[in-house]
């Protein structure tokens, strides 16, 4: 075991951890937050994705004590204060949902474009979510959410 | 919010709990005392189980069970019961679950599965349907025979590797064929492929000492798991209680029962600890079911003028090593497998044959994917052969009122109409124009007539499909589909509708909602019913067998329709009592009432009401006398009129309602790399009537896009020993944002169906079918090549229009 110290939406965390978690392990079994998805836990299917310093990183990829130190943000800090962010907002407007297993990590890869890049153009949506799969919406509904997302906050 | 009740667009009712991943699907449950489960899978395709040696893993510190399926005496299934819970003294696929371990933690079940010792006898496997068919095939299952299943309606053949043989014969169609002037024959195949929902089997259970069972599981249908799990354990159903949280995805591939045995028995060895089992990716793919391959023979006669008089088909399905859903398919691909045509004769054969490969279930469109990549090439086929266009030689033979089926069934007005859809799709993608900018004559071609009359279909000819030089062909091509729910004829729905004290309504069904917005609709629906606000609908979201009313399946895009007509049904129920009691309350008749918004009132004097809040937990008169009591509503919907079919000649009814879809596409083909672009493509569909306007685009657009990766990119692929080779989302791909049409236009056709709610009817699967061979269609329609196996893969579209380029 191994203590390490971080930050996982804004809140601090002070934790001992095993050396084979993985973040996602960590954050899923350990903190209980469970909005982070386990879809293939091999880095092949973004469901995992979550922001380690800004980044959109797969949690399933990264182990727990390389962490110590980083300030980790996931689904569960999307929507601050309790109030849905745009981005939340305009998946539920555009129909980008269907089953909602890929959703928190297709928001957080989104969460990580307009980060970086506020006003994205629809080939970067594309780059920037491309390594998140999606079995039911066709993505078509999750690039124009995306977009709209950027069109709102920027305004 | 009363208005556009039905038809408008109302965001689906899960969506704030999903986007900030409140949604608990059943891997994010944690019961206390909890264990882990693991799997154990054969290496073998096939192989003879010897013995096996479980003490060092028993022995494992942290395990509390190991089991085989020596310990397991059960079988399982829906409509064939062939499947152990474990391997039964045979591996019959590679990754056939064969022995399970509980353990404190995942990672020591995961060691104490290593630990596990098989000894075994690799016998041959039977990897190839066609095959299974000979008559010195090994058998897959040697005692088909004593295996339950519903006779008649299905036909197994023990001692052979046949588990149902679907039979229908329609006029005469050896005879029709001498009247044909031109009879075309081809041979089609379609590989297995996985569903992919992005959610892995996940199940958890308790058995608990006094003897009952609790399961929290990712299925599609409640009452399926609780009644099979029932019959296989000889338990009543009374002890057996069956939760369904939120879902994943499942496509078909969670219907009918998967893990949820195991996990109750390992709960069970375990001293009755609860247990969790998550299966890998990998198990999804080599574990779990898949989508069966197909190999289909169709032969086509016509007359000069166009008009198709005889078609003998061959379907011969890979069920893989079990049958329990399977046979189904073969069944109702069988009593659909001509497509939406008129024809007078007509003979098939459909087989479910076993395979020593991972076993196919439902699977989004229910086998209809498959045989219309077969019914739809052959269709342009012919129609080349005619010199015809497809549209017009389509035109000429699609079924329309007065026509019949080819199980009898006469069409109505009501039933449907494939000749709109097909109308539209031809309009919308300027069917007959040649395509824009970079184009060959794809689209000319695509009109027939400046065809070249004798180009056999594998060879590049005239020099007029696009020039090759340049590198890239545009063509558009054109497919229609049908499909009806398949299901028991006596398949039943219901739903209840629990009035709160504060006048809301607890909306009671067990039709899950994996994604498609049924819980959405459905609430429409009970809105509109109810003549109440949307918002005053309370849907409940957890099925839960103990509290929630039965319903049969989620599949089968059956439940807008059945769910919804219970749904009118408990509506109607409810309004009564209501009128019931408020007329009592008001001193007036109850047909003198009326109901809206939540209050009941005397249409000639529509003062005189009463508020729901001073009705529905019954009405207090100023003295204290009470009359009524809670408001609770009840109904329910079996199918009616649908008859088993006959098995000799497959004649019938067996379908509760048709939708009807066409879809068309405009593609650009790289011919120096086989890949495909799609361009456009549009899909119509007779819904009867739209309920909910997004989430029906929804469902076509997911599922067109779920069609291009059954045309384009996905496939299980083996070794000669029938290990699956891919069984990862890196080597097995579905598509990608990157992957998707540039755009989609779904349309939607609304002829009434005199039985649906409001003349709906389903709309889940049919997106997916038929995309495969229209962009086949288009291929040939660009390049003169004619492809008969799927996936449409840059590979194998690249040896196509290369013949001399050999596979290296």
């Amino acid at each position: 075991m191994h203590l390490i110290n971080l930050t996982v939406n804004a809140e601090e965390v002070r934790i001992e951890v095993d050396d084979r978690w993985t973040l996602l392990y960590l954050l899923r079994e350990v903190l209980a937050l469970t909005g982070t998805k386990q879809g293939c836990g091999k880095g092949e299917c973004g469901a995992c994705t979550v922001l380690l310093a800004g980044r959109p990183v797969d949690s399933c990829l990264v182990l727990a004590r390389e962490v110590d130190g980083c300030d980790i943000r996931t689904i569960e800090g999307e929507a601050a204060g309790g109030e849905l962010s745009a981005l939340q907002q305009a998946f539920i407007d555009e129909g980008a949902i269907q089953c909602g297993f890929c959703t928190p990590g297709m928001i957080m890869s989104a969460r990580a474009l307009l980060m970086r890049n506020p006003h994205p153009t629809q080939e970067e949506v594309e780059e920037a979510i491309c390594g998140n799969l999606c079995r039911c919406t066709g993505y078509i509904p999750i690039v124009a959410a995306i977009l709209s997302a950027a069109r709102k906050e920027s305004s | 919010m009363t208005e556009n009740l039905i038809g408008g667009s109302f965001p689906r009712i899960d969506g704030v709990e999903k986007v900030t991943g409140s949604a608990t699907y059943a891997a994010d449950m944690k019961l206390p005392g909890m264990l882990y489960a693991r799997l154990l899978t054969s290496p073998h395709a096939h192989a003879t189980i010897r013995g096996i040696n479980t003490e060092k893993a028993k022995a494992l510190y942290g395990v509390k069970a190991v089991l085989t399926g020596a310990d397991l005496p059960y079988r399982v299934g829906l409509y064939m019961v062939d499947k152990p819970i474990l391997a039964d003294g045979k591996a019959r696929y590679f990754g056939e679950p064969v022995a399970a371990v509980a353990a404190t933690s995942e990672e020591i079940a995961e060691e104490a599965v290593k630990l596990i010792e098989v000894d075994y006898e690799p016998l041959e496997p039977v990897l190839d349907a066609k095959k299974a068919l000979e008559a010195d095939a090994p058998l897959v299952h040697p005692d088909l025979d004593s295996y339950e299943c519903i006779r008649g309606v299905f036909c197994p053949k023990g001692g052979t590797n046949i588990a149902n043989h679907f039979r229908l014969k329609k006029g005469d169609a050896e005879e029709a064929f001498t009247r044909c002037d031109k009879i075309i024959e081809n041979e089609f195949y379609v590989p297995q492929v996985q569903h992919v929902p992005m959610e892995t089997h996940t199940s958890i259970a308790h058995w608990r000492p006094k003897g009952n069972i609790e399961i929290w599981t990712s299925a599609q249908s409640p009452f399926a798991v609780r009644h099979l799990l029932s019959v296989a354990l000889g338990m009543s159903q009374s002890m057996i209680r069956v939760v369904v949280p939120y879902l994943g995805g499942a496509f078909g591939g969670k219907a009918g029962i998967h893990l949820e045995p195991l996990v109750a028995l390992l709960s069970k060895a375990a001293g009755y600890r609860p247990v969790r089992i998550v299966a890998t990716r990998e198990q999804e793919f080599m574990t779990l079911p898949c989508r069966q391959g197909l190999h289909a023979r169709l032969k086509t006669g016509v007359n000069a003028e166009g008009r198709i008089l005889s078609q003998e088909i061959e379907y011969i399905w890979d069920a893989g090593a079990y049958a329990d859903y399977g046979v189904n398919i073969g069944r109702a691909s069988g009593y659909s497998g001509a497509g939406p045509y008129e024809i007078d004769n007509v003979k098939m054969d459909s087989l479910t044959v076993y395979t020593t490969k991972p076993f196919g279930t439902a699977y989004r469109g229910f086998g209809h994917v498959e045989l219309f990549w077969a019914v739809e090439s052959q269709m342009d086929m012919v129609a080349q052969e005619l010199k015809m266009d497809p549209v017009e030689f389509r035109m000429k033979n699609l079924l329309k009122p007065g026509a019949t089926t080819i199980t009898g069934e006469e069409i109505t007005e009501y039933t449907g109409s494939v000749r709109k859809c097909l109308e539209e799709v031809a309009k919308e993608i300027k069917w007959g124009e040649t395509c824009g900018e970079t184009c060959g004559d794809g689209g000319a071609r695509g009109r027939g007539e400046t065809a070249p009359a004798d180009a056999p279909s594998d060879v590049p000819s005239d020099g007029r499909h696009g020039s090759r030089s340049e590198g890239k062909v545009r063509a558009k091509g054109i497919a229609v589909l049908h499909k009806a729910p398949a299901m028991p004829p006596n398949t039943a729905s219901s739903a209840i509708m629990k009035f709160n004290e504060d006048a809301t309504v607890d909306l009671l069904v067990s039709g899950i909602d994996y994604g498609q917005g049924t819980a959405t609709s459905l609430s429409q629906i009970a809105a509109h019913e109810l003549k109440m606000p949307f918002e005053r609908i309370h849907f409940i979201w957890n099925k839960d067998t103990d509290f929630s009313p039965y319903d049969w399946q989620t599949v089968a895009s059956r439940f807008t329709v059945m769910g919804g007509l219970s749904i009118i049904k408990a509506a109607e129920d409810a309004t009564r009592q209501i009128k019931d009691v408020a007329a009592e309350a008001l001193n007036v008749k109850p047909d003198a009432l009326e109901v809206k918004d939540g209050v009941v009132f005397v249409k000639e004097d529509p003062l005189l009401a009463l508020d729901y809040t001073d009705v529905v937990m019954g009405y207090k008169f100023d003295n204290g006398n009470s009359i009524g009591g809670p408001v609770i509503g009840r109904g329910s919907y079996i199918a009616e009129g649908l008859t088993n079919l006959d098995p000799e000649t497959g004649q019938g009814l067996p379908a509760l309602n048709w939708t009807y879809g066409a879809h068309a596409v405009e593609i650009e083909v790289d011919t120096r790399t086989g890949d495909i672009e799609i361009l456009k493509l549009v899909s119509a569909f007779d819904v009867g009537k739209v309920i909910n306007e997004d989430l029906c685009r929804g469902q076509v657009i997911g599922g067109c896009v779920q069609g291009i990766g059954s045309a384009i990119h996905e496939q299980y692929i083996y070794d000669k020993a029938g290990r699956l080779l891919n069984p990862s989302l890196t080597d097995y791909k579905i598509p990608t944002v990157k992957d998707i049409p540039h755009e989609i236009m779904p349309i939607f056709v609304e002829t009434p169906h005199d039985k649906g709610p409001f003349g709906a009817r389903g709309v889940a699967e049919h997106p997916m079918i038929s995309v495969p061979p229209a962009i086949a269609n288009a291929i040939f329609n660009g390049t003169g090549v004619r492809i008969k196996e799927l996936p449409l893969s840059p590979e194998r579209v690249f040896l196509a229009l290369n013949p001399g380029r050999s596979k290296p």
